[in-house]
């Protein structure tokens, strides 16, 4: 060998192991953070709501508490009311942008709209609540009231029309809900229709099968489980999200109406709401209220996620 | 033009008579006038190309009759809802008279496509232009906002500048000055453990429990809500002040700090880093781990030195979009960091206000109640700047993901 | 510098599938090898157990003594890390460095194992090493472009020069030329025959005409079936195995009945 070498000794080259070990115990502690953070979320919340939902044992007794369950069950029902006007409003549009994107639109376009749909889940969430609290809540009040007197016998649009000349209904949350979870679901159901197998949409095309057949004969079955953990997962952060529905939603009791203003409350914004100026035992019921909006988007989630994983294993199956 | 699409649709019975000779029952013909009527279809059952001017035109008008007629006050929205089901429909009727069921149907579902479409720009429109339209004069004829905070504004001023035209008083800047302190306490607190926390599952992790375990409950911590998040951070710091300083009302007053917002925060970002930066150290190539241990190089270096270097554009695009989520993050603040009117610099003292906070308090709790709108209007330049720095992270990110990718020379 | 490669009764598993099977070897300081085999013998697991490369797959353990030079590296007090840093590995694709120029791929060897060179030090390390690789030429004047830049052929070469930077006992190829057009597969080759000089030379090739023409002395593995442990049939002088196989299963293989 040439003498030039700069080293003599081969145990000059490698460093030492303890840099290994260091560095595996860093990546061991960053991962079990994870765990602990959740656990810790679980245990706080609990220890924080038991006063609420147990006043007998926890909190000031029983009779000086309210009943936790008939205070949140009208929340709840706010909460989900909202989520599903959401979900009605936007997975028809999202699935409508997703099939555009992957099968309608122009090659050249189909990206650049791709990104534009992107750009909505970009807008933060108090924006959202400006826009539909000042823009968005006006212009729905002609609505409101031409289907409070045209379809008033129904329970959903009753109530006394005068209220809602704000627009700041239950019905307006929901509509910029569904803005808000409009990307989420076209992100995930436009990946998967790209995915659909050429070979299939050009027999099917081969078969003389118009451009809709085609899609309802390959895309659709084949996006199935995608398309609804999608949907379950924008359920899931429209459960959760607070600010649009804080400022867009003047709140009040239950009610059946969507189109009144002073009607309804969602956990999120029952707790944006209220929760800065609440101490002692009005806080314990908002963390326990909290605690319950928890475990409901967690199964909601964990639905999603399962119907997602199992899908994924069929297609390896397949493959 | 109306009256023609109406004329179209009276028709309609007529037309579903024909439909049958046209395509229902091709079985009853002889082969011969099948065969005709096949050539025929290829180019005669065509409508005439500007059909869809005409229709647009017809559901134009006939939807402001009706908006006009039927609503106490014209109603864009219920304008465009009546105009574009009108159009849809005569389109489908149209296709149905003059080709066949499939065609219409197929083009049913394409109009239906294209409205889901536009359907979805208009808000998208609707909320840059409310922001841009409204904000930006604010910011341009006092961008004093961006320099000033409101320590000292009182309902007073507002009130003079909505009724005498005084200037606009007050500004943005402890909003600013709140989110960035907050962010980047999130940022710190969350890059590290996310990225270690990917490198774990990524290069240790081989998929035994523990790393299925934290996949698992990362995918459950990206469902959480942020509320949830802030009502966390608030109900943690609250036992671990009780437990150290006690449970006086001054204890308990300084559980809200920009130091608790910055831990909601990360509950939020640290599961978006970690799913970013799996997904690109996954994508990194075993065979150059492997060329780095030929060469006798310890696992940790070959990480930090060969696995993070190459996948780095896409991280560092991870971390920014995620920074750019919680940036515009406002119901975990609201609930752990206050709302001051002063500029605070420390984030482990005192109450703190972000931008997202401000924007909201502004509107929903004016400066001054009878005198809304100088609130309004900083809060819609607030809005601006928000979403200025939003977009700009998400445009950094796309920036870093393209042009710092490794080069290969090709 | 170079050193003499002895296995004693070496046995490779993944978890707990036996995949080669007591592999006695004596492979000589200053020649090149081949291992020849049909695909699945086990010829590449073995290889990679020589510079302990095996045991990075996950569940991928080796039991038994490699010496090198008496010294047994597969002992278990001994650092793999510091094996792999004598014994150099070169692979079947080219895999330089993407984020790295060609001076940094052909010094990682030092920069990631954070040894400062001066500056004539790496020079010198840079030429001899690039020289050794007969790339010297081809890329003196564009020493900082990207590695990702060069042609697979000088890719390849590349990767050689990055192992023989760290000046290595020994140089084990996995199927250096299977990923090469014809051109670039002689280029190896040559090199090949150049390493042989100062180096010990391992390669691993599905190319018989290949293994008769670099090969000073070729070994070949076989399976018994699918699922089967594999093991060293034949090992001697590449003319013996090529014109004179002791063995059946050999003659049967090169003279293309299987495989």
């Amino acid at each position: 060998m040439t003498s030039t070498s700069p080293r003599t000794k081969n145990t000059a080259r490698t460093t030492s192991a303890v840099g290994d070990k260091v560095f595996f115990g860093l990546s061991w502690t960053g991962g079990a953070i994870i765990l602990v953070v959740l656990a810790f979320v679980a245990a706080f919340l609990l220890i924080r709501s038991l006063p609420a939902i147990m006043p007998e044992t926890f909190g000031p007794g029983a009779d000086e508490a309210i009943d936790f369950w008939s205070y949140v069950w009208p929340l709840m029902a706010g909460t989900v009311i909202v989520s599903v006007i959401a979900l009605l409003l936007a997975t028809p549009i999202a699935i409508g942008i997703s099939l555009f994107i992957s099968h309608y639109a122009p090659r050249r376009f189909a990206n650049p709209i791709g990104y534009l749909i992107d750009l909505l889940a970009a807008i933060p969430s108090v924006v959202y609540g400006a826009w539909g609290m000042l823009v968005l809540a006006p212009a729905m009040v002609p609505i409101y009231h031409w289907l409070h007197n045209n379809l008033g016998f129904i329970p959903l649009f009753a109530g006394d029309p005068n209220v809602t000349n704000t627009g700041r209904t239950l019905m307006t949350s929901g509509v910029v809900l569904a803005v808000m979870v409009l990307p989420i679901i076209t992100a995930l159901c436009r990946e998967i229709f790209l995915q659909t197998p050429h070979l299939q949409q050009e027999a099917a095309l081969g078969l003389g099968a118009t451009r809709w057949e085609m899609i309802k004969m390959t895309v659709f079955p084949f996006a199935r489980a995608g398309v609804i953990s999608s949907i379950m997962l924008a359920l899931g952060r429209a459960l959760g999200e607070t600010m649009a529905v804080t400022m867009v939603l003047s709140a009040g009791g239950f009610s059946w109406s969507l189109v009144t203003s002073g009607a309804n409350a969602t956990i999120p914004s029952e707790i944006a709401l209220n929760f800065p100026e609440a101490f002692g035992q009005r806080q314990a019921e908002l963390i326990a209220a909290g605690l319950m909006l928890f475990v409901i988007t967690l199964v909601v989630n964990v639905i999603a996620r399962a119907i997602v994983n199992s899908h994924a294993k069929k297609a390896e199956g397949l493959s | 033009m109306s009256s023609q699409i109406r004329s179209r649709a009276n028709s309609k019975p007529q037309g579903s008579q024909q439909d049958p000779d046209g395509r229902k029952k091709p079985e009853d013909m002889t082969p011969q006038t099948h065969q005709k009527s096949r050539l025929d279809s290829l180019t005669a059952h065509r409508k005439p190309t500007w059909t869809w001017m005409a229709a647009a035109a017809g559901s134009a008008i006939l939807s402001l009759l009706i908006t006009l007629v039927a609503f106490e006050s014209f109603s864009v929205i219920g304008f465009g809802v009546i105009a574009g089901v009108l159009f849809v429909g005569s389109m489908y009727v149209v296709s149905r008279v003059l080709e066949d069921r499939l065609k219409a149907t197929d083009e049913l579902w394409r109009h239906l496509v294209w409205t889901s479409f536009i359907v979805a720009l208009i808000p998208l429109i609707s909320v840059i232009w409310s922001v841009v339209s409204q904000g930006l004069p604010t910011l341009i004829s006092n961008p004093g906002l961006l320099t000033a905070d409101m320590a000292g504004v009182a309902g007073a001023d507002d009130i003079a500048t909505q009724n005498e035209g005084a200037s606009l008083q007050g500004g943005i800047l402890h909003g600013l000055v709140g989110t960035i302190m907050i962010t980047l306490m999130a940022s710190v607190i969350s890059i590290p453990v996310g990225l270690f926390a990917s490198i774990y599952l990524t290069e240790y992790g081989n998929r035994n429990a523990f790393s299925r375990g934290i996949r698992f409950f990362v995918d459950v911590m990206t469902g959480i809500p942020s509320i949830v998040a802030g009502l966390f951070a608030f109900a943690g710091m609250t036992l671990i002040v009780e437990l150290t300083i006690g449970s006086s009302p001054q204890a308990l007053q300084s559980v809200k700090t920009g130091f608790t917002a910055a831990i909601a925060l990360s509950v939020l970002m640290i599961p978006v880093v970690v799913r970013s930066t799996e997904e690109m150290l996954q994508v990194v190539a075993d065979e150059l781990r492997e060329a780095s241990y030929a060469l006798g190089v310890r696992k940790w270096r070959t990480i930090m030195k060969v696995v993070l270097p190459t996948a780095m554009s896409g991280i560092a695009s991870g971390v920014t979009l995620a920074i750019a989520r919680v940036a515009g993050e406002t119901a975990p603040i609201l609930v752990t960091a206050g709302y001051v009117a002063m500029t605070n610099w420390n984030p482990f003292s005192e109450w703190m206000t972000a931008l997202p906070v401000f924007i909201y308090r502004q509107l929903i709790n004016p400066t001054a109640p009878a005198a809304g709108d100088p609130s309004t209007a900083r809060a819609w330049a607030g809005a601006l700047v928000l979403i200025v720095i939003v977009m700009g992270l998400n445009l950094a990110a796309r920036a870093i993901a393209k042009y710092f990718a490794p080069k290969t020379g090709k | 510098m170079a050193k003499r490669i002895q296995t004693v009764d070496l046995d490779c598993y993944y978890g707990d599938f036996l995949a080669v099977s007591d592999i006695n070897i004596d492979i000589e300081p200053r020649s090149v090898t081949a291992f020849i085999g049909p695909s699945g013998c086990g010829k590449t697991t073995f290889l990679r157990t020589l510079n302990r490369m095996h045991e990075v797959t996950p569940g991928a353990r080796a039991e038994g003594k490699i010496l090198l030079d008496d010294e047994d590296i597969n002992a278990p007090n001994v650092d793999p890390v510091r094996v792999r840093s004598t014994v150099g590995m070169v692979f079947q694709r080219p895999n330089p460095f993407p984020t790295m120029s060609i001076r940094e791929n052909v010094l990682a060897g030092y920069q990631l194992n954070g040894i400062r060179l001066s500056r004539s030090e790496a020079d010198n390390v840079l030429e001899r090493s690039l020289t050794g690789a007969n790339l010297w030429g081809e890329v003196k004047d564009r020493l900082d472009r990207p590695g990702g830049g060069l042609s697979g052929g000088q890719q390849q070469r590349l990767c050689i020069a990055r192992t023989i930077a760290i000046e290595p006992d020994v140089i084990l190829m996995d199927e250096p030329a299977s990923a090469l057009d014809p051109i670039s597969t002689l280029a190896i080759e040559d090199l090949i025959h150049e390493l042989k000089k100062d180096y010990t030379v391992v390669i691993v090739t599905h190319n018989m005409q290949q293994a008769a023409r670099v090969a000073d002395k070729t070994a070949f593995f076989n399976l018994q079936a699918i699922g089967e442990p594999g093991k060293l049939i034949e090992y001697d002088d590449t003319t013996t195995i090529f014109n004179n196989p002791a063995n059946q299963q050999t003659e049967d293989y090169i003279s293309g009945r299987f495989g």
